[in-house]
């Protein structure tokens, strides 16, 4: 193990300039959760369009690994049909899990966690921003959205 | 990168304490992390173990093992005799009147959830009061929440001040004759805060309350009197105190102790059972249903015997040298601590954020450099939310801990600049 499989660039960049880092105003999806274990908290915005998630941004407040995670995911899912969004997310999953081989071009930036792997306590940390993603495309057939839960 | 190695002193007894001796007493803290020697300094959430408890708890099980007060074979006398002598073992402890005060549980959780169901529900009733304090750990807060949901009695909280003690200012309202119980932690473990408990048992019983105790931080590293301090009711945890896990008991004063009603029915907890009803055995037997955790409670008179060879008053000031050492140094590094920054009225917990480097990153940095410290609410969401962190990183010690892993420690704080500045 080594810091810098944890610590990368990439990771850090996104943890101290977090990309759609914002409120969404008139989000038809948000969904909420905390890690129990340390406090972490992060809150997903999503605008739907056309089967698509059309914009998507977060804001919570926790360690380098769950904000850079959030941040990654925003940009990876932006622009994304709502089905592919979720096997993305189901693939990262997979990637934390030591079970998928990430492939760049799909991944992008969050192939950077993969070292994260190594720490298997820190591995909630990274798909918190996830779990939160996917229960709000959970609630994307209901008219009010999924409801705050802990993780 | 600044590299730093550990160095244990042997020499020059520390608070009268002899760490060197000490540490050879350790076997596990002679292991490393990666390349570097195991800086242990998670102590609050559990103290290692000596040879002498790892020895006793096997010698029982290799050649004593029976039921206790069960067996009428020489076994069951053995292992009777060796539970019923840890009892008294924790009644010198404390400085209980006798062994029977004692109440032998799993864990000070257990014993809190005791003093909440067994106390609460025969005692608490619809206008009753229950106070405890913002600094507590879950374990005496969420048992008070069930039992007042069940009751119908109202639980109260002694607020904090900004510098981490409580805040008695507003002690004459909030203790009232409304007040049936008050239950505080005796040393904060996400703060290191000591209570006055004497001082609250004064005042609890004034207006006829009784004060519950959670020593889980308090007993392993303070002497304790429980006749001094007057207080009704302590649960303490064997496993903090150099003990093993499941260890840990409840002590009560006979009359408080046989006013509660047992938290679990079964087996040896009973006089007689009959079809609609059963009578109880007298305090303690009747809260040890089932068979109890032997091997691990005879573990903790080794280990309060290795206390008692320590002495109580030279561990508490072993531990506050080390911990003024250590706020010193994190301060100057430019940590932010919670909790009070004078070590004469604090324990050994410190709390505390390094610059704007989250807890979680900064406890696997010093992981990478062997450093053990804890990331997290510590179980105490209250105190964090009172001072506006989700969480905290914690640094703890205890009579194995030395100056020059004070230096570890901050040392490895370096890293972390490095990485997130």
């Amino acid at each position: 193990m080594a810091l810098d499989d944890i610590y990368k660039e990439v990771i850090l960049d996104h943890y101290k300039n977090p990309r759609n880092k914002r409120e969404l105003p008139g989000a038809e999806l948000q969904c909420h959760a905390n890690n129990p274990l340390c406090g972490d908290e992060i809150t997903v915005f999503a605008h739907v369009d056309g089967g698509a998630v059309a914009e998507v941004t977060f804001q919570g407040a926790g360690c380098s690994i769950s904000q850079s995670s959030a941040s990654m995911m925003t940009e990876a899912v932006t622009g994304v049909k709502i089905g592919d969004a979720r096997g993305l997310a189901e693939r990262f999953r997979g990637m934390m899990a030591g079970d998928v081989e990430p492939a760049e071009d799909e991944f992008g930036d969050l192939v950077a966690l993969k070292g994260v792997v190594q720490y298997p306590i820190r591995i909630k940390c990274a798909v918190l921003a996830w779990d939160v993603l996917q229960e709000a495309l959970d609630g994307a057939g209901s008219a009010s959205g999924a409801q705050p839960h802990t993780v | 990168m600044n590299e730093r190695t550990v160095s244990v002193k042997t020499a020059g007894a520390v608070g009268g304490l002899d760490v060197g001796a000490i540490r050879r007493d350790f076997p596990i803290l002679s292991r490393t992390v990666g390349e570097h020697p195991l800086v242990f300094l998670d102590s609050a959430a559990t103290s290692q173990k000596p040879n002498q408890v790892i020895d006793a708890e096997a010698e029982f099980t290799r050649h004593h093992n029976a039921n206790a007060h069960r067996g009428i074979h020489m076994l069951g006398e053995e292992a009777t005799q060796a539970y019923e002598g840890a009892r008294a073992t924790v009644a010198r402890f404390l400085g209980a009147p006798e062994p029977e005060t004692i109440v032998f549980t799993r864990g000070v959780t257990e014993s809190m959830n005791l003093v909440a169901q067994g106390w609460g529900r025969t005692h608490l009733r619809e206008g009753d009061e229950i106070l405890i304090t913002e600094m507590e750990h879950h374990s005496n807060i969420v048992p008070w929440q069930m039992t007042a949901a069940v009751t119908g009695a109202t639980l109260r909280y002694i607020p904090l001040t900004d510098d981490g003690l409580l805040d008695l200012s507003q002690l004459g309202s909030l203790l009232t004759e409304r007040t049936k119980i008050v239950s505080v932690t005796g040393m904060s473990n996400a703060l290191g805060t000591i209570t006055p408990l004497r001082q609250l048992a004064d005042s609890a019983h004034a207006v006829g309350a009784i004060i519950a105790v959670d020593a889980a931080q308090l007993a392993p590293h303070s002497p304790i009197d429980v006749q001094a301090l007057d207080v009704d009711l302590l649960g303490f945890t064997g496993h903090k105190m150099l003990g093993p896990t499941a260890s840990g008991g409840l002590y009560g004063k006979s009359d408080v102790l046989e006013s509660m009603e047992p938290m679990l029915g079964g087996g040896e907890m009973i006089h007689e059972v009959f079809h609609d009803h059963s009578t109880y055995k007298s305090a303690p037997f009747k809260f040890e249903a089932g068979t109890m955790p032997i091997a691990q409670q005879v573990g903790l008179a080794a280990a309060i015997d290795y206390l008692d060879g320590l002495g109580m008053a030279n561990v508490r000031a072993h531990e506050e040298e080390i911990t003024r050492y250590a706020l010193d140094r994190l301060l100057d590094a430019g940590a932010t601590v919670y909790g009070p920054k004078d070590a004469s009225i604090r324990g050994g917990a410190v709390s505390f954020w390094f610059k704007d480097v989250h807890p979680h990153d900064l406890a696997t940095i010093l992981n990478e450099q062997g450093v053990a410290i804890r990331a997290g609410h510590h179980c105490a969401q209250l105190a964090m939310r009172r001072y506006g962190v989700p969480a905290t990183a914690r640094a703890s010690f205890y009579v194995y801990n030395t100056k020059d892993e004070v230096d570890a420690l901050v040392g490895a704080l370096d890293h972390a600049q490095a990485i997130f500045s």
